[in-house]
C-alpha cells in the first residue's frame, strides 16, 4: 500500500474539497460545484435520517446512519482513498438491494409473521382489551365535551335526559354546577375547566381514547369527541399470570404460537409475532400437505422454464437470421413489428391472451372455428401458457440475437464459403458457436426468470386446471404460484411460511443457475 | 487491490469519483423519497418537542390531519363532507384514493404506522382486520343502530361488536330482458326452460348469463354460485351462538352439499348446458347488454351498464331450484372503519359516527352510484328516486351477509375449484368431498 504514496497522486485521487487551493485543481468550476453539492447531499440525507431516529430513540438506527455517513465522508473528503471511492457506492447498493432483502427474508422465515401475528404482544393485548369493551344496554348517550384542568384531561359530560352536568376523570365522576349547555345539549363552558377545540383535542387522541371514567356498572368512555357511553371491558390482561381473563374464561399466553389460548384449545383471534425457529423451513420438508406435490410441480416447472427458453431462443434466432440475410428487404419494418410484443406491457397482454383462450367467446376458438377448452384440460393449458410465453419472450431473444449477429465478422463467413462449407455447415460451425458465446449467459438468466415466471402463469391460468379431487395443485402450477397459493391463498397471508418457501425456490434457482454458468464457461473453452 | 482500481480508473479520475458520489447521494435521496410520507410527519414530531406543553399541543393541533382512505368513486363523493368537517373543527382532511388491493395495503401500512385514520371498505374484511388488531369497535346507541337495515347491521357486527358504520348494501338479483322474456321465472328450472327455448329459436346465444368463472376463467365464482348452492340445500358454515359463522361446523362435503351440487350439475355443461365455465361476470354483462341472453345474474353495479345499453329490463330475486329452498345471495355491505393505529383516533371516531353516519352522506353516495343505502332513511330517499332499489331490496330479503370471519379465506380456493369441476361435468360426490377435505385441512391449521 505504501508504494503509491507519492504526493503527485494526491490531486488526482482526492476530491480536493478538504484542501481548497492547496494543490492544483484537477477539475473545472462546475466539477467543484458538483462535488460540493454531492457531499452536501450526503450530509443532508444523513441529517434528514437522523431527526426521526433521534426523536423515536432508535439508537441502533442512529449508529448505523452515523457509521455509514462517517465512512462516506472519510472516503470522499480525504484524498487517496481511490478503491474506497469506487467500492462504497457499489457496497451500498449491494447491501441495500441484495444483502438486506435476503437477510430480511431469512429472518422472516424464522417467525410466524402473518395475518393475526403482525404486531407485538403489547399491541395484541391493547387490541384484545379495546375490542372487548361492550356498551351497557341501558347506557345513556352522554354528550361529551373534552376539556382540561391543570393540564389533565377531563370529560365534561351532559346527560341529555336529565340535563345534569358532570366532570369525569380517571378518579371518577362528579356532578358540577355552573356549566352552560349549548345547542345539542353539549357543555360549552364550565367554571375552572378549559374546553378544548376539536383540533386541540385531536392532538390528545391517544389520551382521550384511553380515558375511562370509573362509575358504577363499568366506565364511561368516549366515542369520538362529542359522545360518551358507559360500558365494560369484558377482557383484561393480567400480568401476574400472563393471561387474559374475563367473559368466564382464562386465555393463557402461549409464547410458542404467539396467541392467548384457553384450556379447550380455543384462542383469541389477536395474536403476535414470535420466533418459531426452523419450523417454517421444516414444514416445507415434512408437512405432507406442502411437499406431497413437490415432485410433480417441480418437474413441470423445470420443463416449462427449459421449454420457454428453448422455444423463444429458437424463434428469436430464426427471425434474427432471416432479417440478417443481405438480400432481405424492409428489415426495419419487420424489426419494428417483431419487437412490438416486447414493447407492450406484459401484464395487459397476458390478460388479453387469457380472454382469447375462452372456450365460447375467445378469439382463438372463434377464428379457427374450434370448440377447444384451452385452459380446461392439463395438456392444452400447458400448451397455452407456453404459447403465450413464446409470443411474449421471443422478441427479446430476437433483439439479442440480432445484436450478436452484427458482431460476427463477415470475413468468417466468406472464409467458410471459400472453404466450400454449405449454408447449414456455415451456420452450424461458425454462426451458432459464436452466437451462443454471447447468448449463453442470457439464456441462463432467462431460465432463472422463467423458472419464477409468476405472472406468466398466474395471470393466464392461475395455476389451473385443477383436478377435481385435489383443489390445491393445478396442472400449470409453478413452484412460485403453488407456494403463493399455500402462503397467501388459503389461510390469509402467512409471510413466515412464504419466506421459508421462497428460500427454497431461491436455492433451487441458484443451484441450476450455477450449473448453467459453469456450462457457459465450457462453451468458451470450445470456441 | 489499489493497483487494480487505479488501472481501471481513467485519467480524469476525480470527476468520475464525484460523479459516483453524486450517484450515491441521489440513490440515498431516492430511497428517502420512497418513504416520503413519513418525512413530513417525522419533522412535525421533531419540531413538536418544544418545552412548553401548550405550545406542543397547539402545534400538533395545527398539524392534525384526518386521513381517509377510499376508492376513487367514494373519495370524490366524500371530499366535500370531509372538507366541511375539517373546516368546522379547524383541522385538515386528506382523502387518499387507494384503488387496488385496499385491505392488504391497509394492513401493511397500518402495521408500519403509516395507515389512515378512517378506512372505507367492505364488511368481510372485518374478521381479518380484527385479528390483526387494526380496527376499533364503534359504539353506537341502540336507536342509531336500529336506523340501519337488519342485514347491514348484522354484517358489520362481529363477535358481538359493531366494527363499522355501514353505508351501502349490495347483493345479486336476476336481470331479465322483458322483450325476450316478459314473465319472471319462478324457479331456476323455468328460467332455463325459457332460455333454452329462446336459444333454440335463435333469438339468443346463451340460455343465461350466469357467471360461473372468475375473471381469470380458471376458477369458479363462489360469490355468484352461492344462491344456487343454498337453494339446493347447501351451506358453508353453521352459526355460533352470537350469530357469527362457525368455522367448526363446515357445510362443504356434507350429503346436503353433494345434493346441492347434483342439482347444479343438472344445468352444467354435460346437462342442460345453461351453466358454462366460459361465462364470467364481464362477458355475461356484455351478452345481456347486446340482447344475446334474456337473463343475467348480477348486482346493482351492472345497473348503469344495462341502462346505457338501452335494454328493456326488470330485476327480480334470483330464483331457486324447483322444489328447492330459497336462493340466498351473499350480501356485501360497504362500511366506514376507524383505524386502531390512526394518529387522530378520537377525531376519526367523531367523523365516522356523526358526519359519515348522516343520511346526507348516504344519499350523496347513492346519487354517485346506485347501490342500496344501508341507512333506512336514505333507503326511503333512494327507493323514491329509483324503482330498482326496491327490487334489489326484495332480492336481499333471503340474503345472508358474506362471512366476515378470517377462516373464509380457506373456503374460496377449494370451493372455486369445486364449482368448475361440477359445471364441467365431473363426478359430483368425490369433487365435493375433496373440496370439503381441503377446506377442513386448511382450517385445521389455523387452530
Amino acid at each position: 500500500m505504501t508504494i503509491t504514496r507519492n504526493p503527485a497522486r494526491h490531486d488526482r485521487a482526492g476530491t480536493g474539497a478538504a484542501h481548497p487551493r492547496a494543490r492544483s485543481w484537477p477539475g473545472s468550476a462546475s466539477g467543484v460545484a458538483v462535488r460540493v453539492l454531492a457531499l452536501g447531499l450526503i450530509l443532508g440525507v444523513a441529517l434528514w435520517a437522523a431527526a426521526p431516529l433521534v426523536s423515536s430513540g432508535d439508537w441502533t438506527g442512529m449508529a448505523i446512519t452515523a457509521v455509514a455517513t462517517g465512512v462516506a465522508l472519510w472516503a470522499y473528503l480525504i484524498p487517496r482513498r481511490l478503491p474506497a471511492k469506487y467500492l462504497l457506492p457499489t457496497t451500498f447498493l449491494l447491501v441495500a438491494f441484495q444483502v438486506f432483502p435476503v437477510l430480511y427474508t431469512m429472518s422472516l422465515a424464522l417467525t410466524n409473521t402473518g395475518d393475526g401475528h403482525l404486531g407485538t404482544k403489547s399491541e395484541a393485548i391493547t387490541a384484545i382489551e379495546t375490542s372487548s369493551v361492550r356498551r351497557a344496554a341501558d347506557s345513556a348517550e352522554f354528550r361529551l365535551t373534552v376539556a382540561e384542568k391543570d393540564g389533565a384531561l377531563v370529560f365534561l359530560l351532559a346527560d341529555p335526559a336529565t340535563r345534569a352536568a358532570y366532570a369525569g376523570t380517571e378518579d371518577g365522576l362528579r356532578e358540577i354546577g355552573g356549566a352552560s349547555l349549548g345547542p345539542g345539549g353539549r357543555i360549552t363552558a364550565a367554571e375552572g375547566y378549559t374546553v378544548l377545540t376539536a383540533a386541540q383535542a385531536s392532538a390528545r387522541s391517544a389520551e382521550i381514547t384511553a380515558l375511562a371514567v370509573p362509575v358504577e356498572g363499568g366506565a364511561i368512555r368516549s366515542q369520538g369527541l362529542s359522545r360518551a357511553y358507559r360500558g365494560t371491558a369484558a377482557l383484561a390482561y393480567d400480568a401476574g399470570c400472563d393471561c387474559v381473563k374475563g367473559d368466564g374464561g382464562i386465555w393463557r399466553s402461549d409464547e410458542e404460537q404467539g396467541r392467548f389460548v384457553a384450556e379447550d384449545g380455543r384462542a383469541l383471534p389477536q395474536g403476535w409475532k414470535v420466533g418459531v425457529g426452523l419450523s417454517n423451513l421444516g414444514a416445507a420438508l415434512t408437512n405432507p400437505k406442502i411437499n406431497a406435490h413437490f415432485a410433480g410441480v417441480f418437474a413441470w416447472n423445470l420443463f416449462y422454464a427449459i421449454a420457454v427458453v428453448a422455444l423463444t431462443a429458437a424463434l428469436g434466432l430464426a427471425a434474427a437470421l432471416v432479417l440478417h440475410h443481405p438480400r432481405m428487404r424492409g428489415v426495419r419494418a419487420y424489426r419494428t413489428l417483431i419487437v412490438l410484443p416486447y414493447a407492450m406491457p406484459a401484464f395487459a397482454m397476458l390478460l388479453v391472451w387469457r380472454d382469447m383462450f375462452n372456450t365460447d367467446f375467445g378469439l382463438i376458438n372463434r377464428m379457427l372455428g374450434l370448440h377447444t377448452d384451452w385452459l380446461g384440460t392439463p395438456f392444452t393449458a400447458r400448451l397455452s401458457v407456453l404459447l403465450v410465453q413464446l409470443w411474449l419472450g421471443f422478441p427479446y431473444m430476437f433483439l439479442v440475437a440480432t445484436g450478436a449477429l452484427q458482431t460476427i465478422p463477415r470475413e468468417y463467413m466468406e472464409a467458410a464459403e471459400v472453404d466450400g462449407a454449405s449454408p447449414w455447415q456455415r451456420f452450424r460451425k461458425v454462426t451458432l458457436p459464436l452466437l451462443l458465446l454471447a447468448l449463453a449467459p442470457l439464456l441462463v438468466s432467462s431460465f432463472a426468470f422463467n423458472f419464477n415466471n409468476f405472472n406468466g402463469i398466474f395471470l393466464v391460468t392461475s395455476g389451473g386446471p385443477f383436478p377435481s379431487d385435489n383443489p390445491t395443485v393445478g396442472a400449470t402450477d409453478l413452484l412460485i404460484t403453488y407456494t403463493f397459493r399455500l402462503a397467501f391463498g388459503q389461510q390469509g397471508a402467512q409471510y413466515g411460511l412464504a419466506a421459508a418457501m421462497s428460500i427454497y425456490v431461491y436455492l433451487i434457482v441458484a443451484v441450476i443457475s450455477i450449473i448453467g454458468f459453469r456450462r457457459t464457461r465450457a462453451f468458451k473453452e470450445v470456441s | 487491490m489499489r493497483r487494480i482500481f487505479e488501472a481501471l480508473a481513467p485519467r480524469p479520475a476525480p470527476r468520475l469519483v464525484s460523479g459516483l458520489a453524486l450517484g450515491l447521494a441521489a440513490c440515498l435521496a431516492l430511497t428517502a423519497c420512497g418513504g416520503g410520507a413519513g418525512g413530513g410527519t417525522a419533522t412535525g414530531e421533531a419540531s413538536s418537542a418544544a418545552p412548553a406543553e401548550n405550545a406542543e399541543n397547539a402545534e400538533a393541533a395545527e398539524n392534525a390531519t384526518l386521513t381517509i382512505w377510499a376508492d376513487q368513486k367514494r373519495s370524490e363523493t366524500l371530499k366535500p363532507f370531509a372538507d366541511a368537517f375539517a373546516k368546522e373543527n379547524g383541522v385538515k382532511a386528506d382523502i387518499v384514493v387507494v384503488a387496488q388491493n385496499q385491505q392488504q395495503t391497509f394492513v401493511t401500512a397500518s402495521q408500519a404506522g403509516k395507515g389512515p385514520d378512517v378506512l372505507v371498505g367492505a364488511h368481510d374484511w372485518i374478521g381479518n382486520l380484527v385479528q390483526n388488531g387494526l380496527i376499533d369497535p364503534i359504539q353506537m346507541p341502540r336507536d342509531q343502530l336500529d336506523g340501519y337495515v337488519d342485514v347491514a347491521r348484522s354484517a358489520v357486527t362481529y363477535d358481538g361488536q359493531v366494527y363499522g358504520v355501514p353505508y351501502a348494501v349490495e347483493n345479486l338479483a336476476l336481470y331479465r330482458n322483458t322483450d325476450l322474456a316478459p314473465e319472471a321465472p319462478k324457479t331456476f328450472d323455468e328460467l332455463v326452460a325459457t332460455g333454452a327455448k329462446l336459444k333454440a329459436a335463435g333469438e339468443v346465444k346463451e340460455i343465461v348469463g350466469y357467471p360461473i368463472s372468475q375473471q381469470d376463467g380458471q376458477s369458479g365464482d363462489t360469490y355468484h354460485m352461492y344462491p344456487l348452492y343454498t337453494s339446493g340445500g347447501g351451506h358453508l358454515f353453521g352459526t355460533t351462538p352470537n350469530g357469527d359463522p362457525d368455522p367448526a361446523d363446515l357445510g362443504v362435503g356434507t350429503p346436503e352439499s353433494i345434493a346441492a351440487f347434483e342439482r347444479v350439475a343438472e344445468f352444467g355443461e354435460k346437462g342442460a348446458g345453461a351453466l358454462k365455465r366460459s361465462l364470467t361476470s364481464d362477458n355475461s354483462a356484455a351478452l345481456f347488454a347486446e340482447g344475446k341472453t334474456a337473463f343475467m345474474v348480477s348486482g346493482p353495479w351492472r345497473l348503469a351498464d344495462v341502462r346505457t345499453a338501452g335494454v328493456k329490463y326488470d330485476v327480480t330475486p334470483v330464483p331457486g331450484f324447483k322444489g328447492g329452498g330459497p336462493a340466498r345471495s351473499f350480501v356485501g355491505v360497504q362500511a366506514f372503519f376507524v383505524a386502531s393505529k390512526g394518529r387522530n383516533k378520537a377525531l376519526a371516531q367523531e367523523f365516522v359516527t356523526n358526519t359519515l353516519a348522516s343520511p346526507e352522506v348516504s344519499q350523496a353516495l347513492f346519487d354517485a352510484e346506485p347501490r342500496m343505502p344501508a341507512l333506512k332513511s336514505a333507503l326511503a330517499y333512494a327507493s323514491a328516486k329509483d324503482p330498482d332499489v326496491a327490487k334489489f331490496e326484495a332480492a336481499a330479503e333471503n340474503g345472508v351477509p358474506l362471512p366476515a370471519i378470517p377462516q373464509m379465506v380457506a373456503v374460496w380456493g377449494p370451493f372455486n375449484t369445486l364449482i368448475h369441476a361440477v359445471v364441467k361435468g365431473e363426478k359430483v360426490a368425490p369433487a365435493v368431498k375433496a373440496a370439503g377435505r381441503a377446506i377442513a385441512e386448511q382450517l385445521g391449521r389455523t387452530g
